[in-house]
Order: structure tokens, then sequence, then C-alpha cells
């Protein structure tokens, strides 16, 4: 019940935080939209016991990405282009391809629905907890793919300061 | 309580409600993706979409008893991180060869 | 099945190629402040070294083919032949851009080299990569570099614009084909793609064959967005025409075959029992993406764009095989591809000699009188040319005929003969610039085809032997695709 009440909560928060970060003007306004709806998630994250995701959304996503958007929308100083046109001309055509996008997931949702069994009351308890468990798996199953999400950033690093470096000419 | 609202408040939330969240999100970051103008925000709602992706990793990990979309939605955070990084650096050299984030002005190679 | 901490030998040999790109990338990253601005081309040449070393490991590796890492890289025909393919097009796009930044003074660095090593390690990954946590992040490495090099010149306005097209379409595709992986990982339990395909056969399709058919479908979107086929083909001729030269070079022929590669591997291996069901998707994706491509490169004046929308067109053809899902469809796709990236290295190789510096001349008539400016020059264009019409003693004969051929084996009639159409339609526009080159007389404008360098003369020239080895002895290539490709065992 209490669960319950806690999810609408939450997915209330991550939807208007989404809808606003897409309908707003100003572009300070939709970063702090999205941080938002970002926490909405996160929370969601918690309700399903996913601890340790639940800490990297927030300090990761909100503490980091969102911080870096922030710094970039500051650097870039937007307030000429808040006063102007900010939806395409042809606005139409997306709206009708997102909202039939949208129509049709939860049409094929509901009818798939029956195939996703009984909801589940409580996670098996385990001796183990979550990060326990993740870091079981990451450092043995998934050894390759940490191990190369490393030089992920690597390029990632190089790439934004070659992009973004001063000038020296 | 009339039985509508004891359907909308179940002991515990079912999967199905976690996908349809996170098939809104989804569709919410592509309707932004396609029609706002500036290019931040057309970033933002490519943010948006990979969190509905995450969150349906974690609903399908939880359903599915195991772990394993855990790791998966870890490294897409990861990626999500690299990439936002690139791309806006990649908006800042835009902005400083063209002092404008307008989507429509940085179109000038046409068919 | 949880595994030592420790790899095995054989694990290490497996991903060898991999570990000494990524070590000697480090390294060059480290040793880059050291060398001085006049001397960058030394970057370069550790590149060629470390990129020799990893075709020389994965040959080695080959010996020992399997998985490893608890199921998630797998070292067999495919992935070897693609490793290779792709460590070839690093090499030549490498020795290209010596020449390339000899013009652009002030804007080499080392970094460049390193990002055409890192984005290799990616692409090798997407090749022999058997769980798709492990296929995504080698995407994403390979697709990040491509990102920045893309937009390298950073004053160069085309350059930004490349670099944000290529970033923004680049993720919204990416996020694409992750909701179709959360959806596989929902109703199968398992990103392994030998798991996924078990669990499809052992009753996933019957339970939520639906759903199942949407993942599948949302897979396929983001896929379609990396190969450039028709309706997802838009962002190609942008960033192609945008990115300098020799990037443009590498986008178009080695993140292609490091995506077909993917979209192959997990087609055939996951998804293969679902393979009836989509022919009828892929046929007409096929035939959009070629006449799409076709059509629009007769309009262009620009080569540049014309050689984008041509490489659209080629990724159509390829799909024709891959739409025959059979054997001898992979192994057709495998040779196209090899064929596809000589010929589309050598063109844009003669492209960044004529387009010279600032990439000036970049419009077809810009080649006009060519044969009478640079002989050696025009005649290797026309080797390209031809093999990209298809004509015979060029591998891109061969290509196009075993692509053909897989799809009459598997009774892909009315898919043929519209292919064979409108590779005849295609004709016309590398023709154009075949007359261009030898009828017409040198434009007093054009100014002089600036010495091309030993790099960029031992690309061309790797470029045009290995196009006409494989049109007149195609078969030693054949014969290693076809065994590779048993790829469900």
């Amino acid at each position: 019940m209490l669960d319950t009440m806690f999810f609408y909560m939450f997915a209330l928060l991550a939807v208007a935080g989404a809808i606003l970060t897409i309908t707003m003007r100003s572009a300070v306004h939709c970063a702090i939209s999205l941080i938002a709806s970002l926490a909405g998630v996160a929370g969601l994250y918690l309700l399903q016991k996913a601890e340790f995701l639940f800490a990297v959304q927030l300090v990761l996503y909100i503490g980091g990405i969102m911080v870096l958007f922030l710094f970039v929308i500051m650097l870039v100083n937007l307030d000429s282009a808040a006063k102007e046109r900010q939806f395409h001309r042809r606005w139409a055509g997306g709206a009708v391809a997102a909202v039939l996008a949208g129509a049709s997931a939860l049409w094929l949702l509901s009818k798939g629905a029956p195939s996703f069994g009984s909801p589940v009351a409580q996670a098996a308890p385990s001796p183990d907890g979550n990060v326990e468990q993740l870091a079981d798996l990451l450092f043995r199953q998934y050894l390759v793919p940490f191990e190369l999400a490393s030089l992920l950033l690597l390029v990632a690093i190089v790439g934004s300061v070659l992009m973004a470096k001063k000038r020296t000419s | 309580m009339p039985p509508e609202l004891t359907q909308l408040l179940p002991a515990s939330v079912p999967l199905s409600w976690y996908l349809v969240l996170s098939a809104i999100l989804f569709s919410l970051g592509i309707a932004g993706f396609l029609f706002r103008r500036n290019i931040i925000t057309v970033f933002m709602s490519i943010e948006l979409m990979l969190n509905a992706v995450n969150l349906t990793f974690v609903a399908f990990s939880y359903h599915l008893k195991q772990v394993d979309g855990h790791i998966f939605s870890f490294f897409v955070m990861v990626v999500a991180a690299a990439e936002a990084a690139v791309g806006l650096a990649i908006i800042l050299t835009v902005f400083k060869n063209r002092a404008t984030l307008e989507i429509d002005e940085v179109s000038s190679m046409k068919l | 099945m949880p595994t030592s901490f420790i790899p095995t030998a054989a694990d290490l040999l497996r991903l060898s190629p991999d570990i000494v790109l990524t070590a000697g990338g480090a390294l060059m990253m480290v040793i880059e402040p050291l060398t001085g601005a006049a001397r960058k081309a030394r970057m370069a040449a550790i590149a060629v070294l470390l990129i020799a070393a990893a075709m020389a490991l994965s040959v080695m590796a080959y010996s020992d083919p399997g998985t490893s890492f608890s199921g998630m890289l797998v070292v067999d025909g495919f992935s070897t032949f693609f490793r290779i393919l792709v460590y070839g097009c690093g090499l030549l796009t490498v020795l290209m851009s010596v020449d390339y930044f000899k013009r652009e003074r002030g804007s080499e660095s080392g970094e460049y080299y390193a990002l055409i090593v890192f984005s290799l390690v990616g692409q090798s990954l997407m090749a022999s990569a058997n769980e798709l946590v492990l296929l995504f992040i080698g995407l994403e490495i390979s697709s990040i570099a491509g990102y920045i090099m893309a937009g390298y010149l950073r004053d160069d306005k085309r350059n930004n614009e490349s670099a944000l097209k290529y970033f923004l379409l680049g993720s919204f595709a990416t996020a694409f084909m992750l909701y179709g992986v959360a959806w596989i990982y929902g109703l199968t339990g398992s990103t392994n793609l030998d798991t996924v395909r078990r669990a499809i056969l052992g009753g996933a399709m019957e339970q939520s064959g639906q759903m199942l058919m949407i993942a599948t479908a949302l897979m396929f979107v983001g896929f379609a967005f990396k190969i450039s086929a028709a309706p997802f083909h838009v962002w190609a001729p942008d960033v192609y025409q945008g990115a300098p030269a020799p990037v443009a070079a590498f986008l178009s022929a080695g993140a292609k075959a490091a995506a077909f590669a993917m979209l192959v591997r997990v087609a055939a291996s996951a998804f293969f029992p679902l393979s009836a069901k989509w022919e009828m998707l892929l046929w007409a994706t096929a035939l959009a993406t070629m006449i799409v491509g076709n059509f629009a490169a007769l309009r262009q004046s620009n080569i540049k764009r014309m050689l984008a929308y041509s490489s659209v067109a080629h990724a159509g053809y390829i799909l024709v095989a891959v739409t025959a899902h059979s054997e001898v469809g992979i192994a057709a796709v495998m040779f196209y591809l090899a064929s596809y990236v000589l010929m589309t290295i050598g063109v844009f190789a003669v492209v960044t000699l004529v387009a010279s510096k600032g990439e000036r001349f970049v419009e077809i008539d810009d080649f006009s009188g060519l044969v009478q400016r640079q002989p050696m020059l025009a005649i290797a264009l026309t080797i390209f040319l031809f093999s990209l019409i298809g004509i015979p003693l060029t591998g891109g004969f061969f290509a196009k005929f075993y692509v053909f051929k897989a799809a009459l084996d598997s009774n892909l009639t009315w898919l043929t003969i519209l292919g064979l159409l409108n590779s005849a339609a295609a004709a016309f526009y590398y023709l154009r610039v075949l007359v261009v080159m030898y009828m017409k007389p040198a434009a007093e404008g054009a100014g002089p085809v600036d010495p091309a360098g030993i790099g960029i003369k031992a690309a061309i020239v790797a470029s045009a032997v290995g196009t006409l080895y494989l049109g007149v002895y195609p078969s030693a290539v054949l014969d290693f695709a076809g065994k590779a490709a048993q790829l469900v065992k």
C-alpha cells in the first residue's frame, strides 16, 4: 500500500519533470525539470531495491551529468534564445509521431501484459546486499565490459578536451 | 472503497506499470528530440530516453529476481556520462563558431 | 557462470589485439605532449605499428577459436575476418591522414591517431562480441571516437555541423537500440546472444511473441541508423560531406563494416528463429535504401556528398544479402564489405588529394582533366569507379554477383531484378566522374594537384591492388567467408 503511494509520487515527479523538460522555454528551466525527473526515477529505483543504482543516479546523473549541462548552458549564455521561437514550425509532425509511438507502446503493453505473470511481492532474500551482488557479477562475469568502459571514458575525455580546449593560436 | 480504486492501489506495484511509465518517458523523449529547436534541449530529451531505458532494465531485473539488469543499467549510465561530455563539448564548439544554438541555423548543408 | 578473477591464457590471446591497441593508444596519449609540433607523423608511425601488431595477433588468435570471458567474447572466422578488415581500414586511414595533415598545418595532433586506434578497438569488439553488453560498449567506443573525428577541425563550420548531426542522430539511434535490448533482456532473461536464442527457441515466442517482435524492431531501428539504411540514412550525406575526407573514409568504410558485422551476428545468432518473419521488412528496407541512395546520388554535384549517397546505396545491396538470411548470404555480406572497404578508402584517398588544402576542390567539375594533370591518380580513380559500378575484373563485380546469387538462392527474384536495375542506374553517376576526368579539359582555375606523400600513395596503391585482386581471384576470400558463415553451431 505504501509502496504504491510512493510509486505514484515518484512516477508523477518523473513524468511531470519530463513534460516540463520538453516544453519549457528557458534552457536552465529545462535542466532543472530534468533533474526533478531524474530524482523521480531514482526514487523508483529505490522502490525496486536497486540501492546502488539509486545512489549512482543521484551522484552521477544528477550530480555529474546535469551539473555539466548547467555549466555548458551558463557558458553558452542563452538569454537571447529565451526570447526566440522555441518549437519547430512543423511541430505537428513530431507531435503526431510521438503520440503514435506512445499510444502503440501502451496498446502493445496492454496486449502483452498477461504474459508477465503475477506481480512480485517480495524479492527472494539473499545473504548479500545489492552492492555485493553487483560487485560479484561486475568483477567476474562482466569483467571485460567493465574494463572497456574505462577505455570508453578515456576516449570521452580525450575527445571532449580536444573539442573544447582553448585555442592557443 | 469503490472497486476502481482498489484496482488502482494494489498491494505491490505490478511490472506492467513500470513498463508503461518507461514507455511514456521514452515517448516524451522522442517528442522532445523531434520538435524542440534548441540543441541543448534536444540533447536533454536523449537523456530522458536513456533514463526510460534504465528504468525498463531495473524493472525487468526486479521481476526476474536477477541483478544483471542493474549491471546493464550501470553501463548505460557510464555511456550516458561519456556521451554527455563529448556532446556538450561539440555543442560548445558549434556555439563558439556560430553564436547560435538553433537547430535550423546550423543546417547549412542541404539536399 | 562465475569464473575466477584471473583470465586464462586462451582468453587473453583472444582479446590480445584489443589489449595491444588499448595499451598502445594510451601510450600514444602519454608520448604525445613530448613530440614537437612538426613531428606528429611519428604518432602515425606508432599507430601503424600498433595496427599491424593487432592484425598479426588476430590471426594468431584465430588458431584457437571459441568463446571466452564467460561467453562474452567469441573468436571465430566471422570475427577474425572483420577484425582484419577494420584494422586494414584503420591502417589505410592513418596513411591517408598523414598526407591530409601536411596541408592542414597546425591542426595535426597525436590524439587524432590515438582516436583512430581506440575506435578500432570498439569496432573489433563489435565484430567479436557475443553479449549485448560488450556489443554496446564496443559500439559506443567506436561511435564516440567517430563523433570527435568528424568534427576534428574545430574552426571549420562544416566539421562542426557534421560532428553535431552525427552525435545527435547517433545517440538517438543508440537509445532506440538500448530500449530494444532492455525488452529482450526482460523477455529472455539474459543478454548473451546464445542464451537469447535458446530462450526464443525454448518458448518465449509463444508466451510473448508480439513484444519480442517489437523489441527486435527497436533494435533494428538502432542498427539501421548505424548502417545508414533508409529511412534512417539522412545523417549520412551531411556527416560524410562535412567531415574531413580521411575521416569520412574511415566512417563510411570501417564503421559501416563493423555495424554490419554487428547486425549480422545479432540477427544470425540471437534472432535466428525469427528470421523468416523479418524477411518482408528487410526486403522493403533493402529496396528503399538502394533506391534512395542511387537516385539522390544522381542529383549531386559535390563529390563527397555523391559518395555519401553511393555508400547508402551500397548498404542497400548488402542488405539484400542480409535479407537472404542464409549462410551464402552471410558470406556474400562479408565479401561485399571487403571489396567495399577497399574501394571506398581508395576513392576517398583520391578525393583527399584533389580536394587540396581546406577541401576547396570538392565539386565533381574539379576533377576535370585529371588524366592530364595526374595520370596515375586518374587511373587509380578509374579502377575504384569501375569497382563501384561493378564492372568485371574488379572486386565490386564479384561482390554484387555473390549478393544477387545469394538472393536468388533464397527465392528473392523480384529483389534481385530491382537490385540489378538499381545497379545499372547507379552507373550513371560514376560514369559522370569518369567523363569529366577524361573528356573535359582541365579548367583554368584548378590548381595543380599537390604531390602525393608516400603514405597516401601506399594507401591508394594498396586499395587498387586489393580491388583488382578481389576481382581476378575472389575465391580465396570467398572460401574463407563461406566457412566463417557458420555462426550458429
